[in-house]
């Protein structure tokens, strides 16, 4: 450990703000970058799967006239 | 081989392992860099932002060599897969870029004592930026994706040109910026303390940048194939676990 209290840890001798800056932003665009693909393929599935189920319940519609 | 039913099943099976290397290295690299790597003795802790700034500027860079290079292949032999990787490294490069330039200029203010000059390196790696933002902007503004794959792609080519400037901006010109630090040639001058944590950050980018291309392209191939059969049974197969 190259620092002796949390607080030292925090403010690294004046340089804390830049530091803290540098590794925040970065976890941010990253959490923003794998958060997005993610959130695309899940809207994706929704979508699919609605249009599956409607094309489904029009499928089992014209089965049942056939049957008729 | 090459399907991209089969590049689906096989990066699927990939995914999990990518993501846990990438965040176990990269956790491991940022609490050893942060708390336990000796402070510098001219910068002082300014220098941790190292950290974050060399791993970001190496993907960054080398996420723009795959894009080119994908970009050639998808000129050359037309195939879907290097497209769909041409248009996916586009977003996770202009990342990585914005991390490289804001550390960047982070690291300058209590070092330098300025955010941003406007010498050849800082120059160069905005360029960069830029044309990371050109290729996400250009594939927006066609209506069908072959015009804009296209136009991509060339975009893409004539673009790595700055790549090697980038590299030797250093060396070529006067600048404020310090010449590189890792050589694959040399020993580094850097003290192992140092550099350890340095270059676990560094693989752990690179496995990072593995499991956005992963993530992205995955995404992509799922909305391009989804008039597909195999598309529509994964949808089914979802649907049915819900």
């Amino acid at each position: 450990m190259q620092f002796d209290n949390f607080s030292d840890f925090m403010t690294m001798g004046g340089h804390g703000v830049y530091v803290w800056t540098v590794y925040g932003v970065a976890l941010l665009v990253i959490a923003a970058l794998v958060i997005t693909p993610l959130r695309r393929d899940r809207r994706f599935f929704i979508e699919q799967s609605m249009l599956l189920r409607r094309d489904q319940a029009s499928d089992r519609k014209t089965t049942n006239r056939v049957s008729k | 081989m090459g399907s991209p039913r089969w590049y689906y099943q096989i990066s699927g099976q990939c995914l999990p392992w990518v993501a846990v290397a990438a965040v176990s290295l990269l956790l491991v690299g940022s609490i050893w860099g942060l708390a336990i790597a000796p402070m510098d003795f001219r910068q002082g802790n300014s220098f941790r932002i190292i950290y974050i700034h060399v791993p970001s500027v190496f993907v960054a860079m080398s996420g723009y060599m795959v894009m080119a290079i994908a970009a050639a292949i998808t000129l050359i032999w037309k195939m879907k897969l290097a497209e769909v990787v041409m248009k996916c490294c586009a977003p996770i490069g202009a990342g990585m870029t914005f991390i490289a330039l804001l550390s960047g200029s982070l690291w300058g203010k209590p070092t330098w004592g300025t955010y941003w000059v406007w010498d050849a390196r800082l120059t160069s790696v905005l360029i960069l930026f830029f044309l990371y933002l050109g290729v996400i902007a250009l594939y927006e503004a066609f209506e069908d994706n072959i015009s804009a794959s296209k136009a991509c792609a060339i975009l893409s080519l004539v673009g790595s040109v700055n790549i090697p400037i980038i590299h030797w901006s250093v060396e070529w010109w006067n600048s404020l910026h310090q010449p590189a630090t890792l050589k694959l040639t040399e020993e580094s001058t850097m003290h192992p303390d140092m550099l350890y944590p340095l270059l676990i950050m560094i693989v752990g980018l690179y496995f990072l940048f593995g499991l956005l291309l992963l993530l992205y392209t995955r995404s992509e191939i799922l909305v391009r194939e989804r008039g597909t059969k195999w598309v529509k049974e994964l949808v089914a197969e979802k649907y049915a676990a819900n």
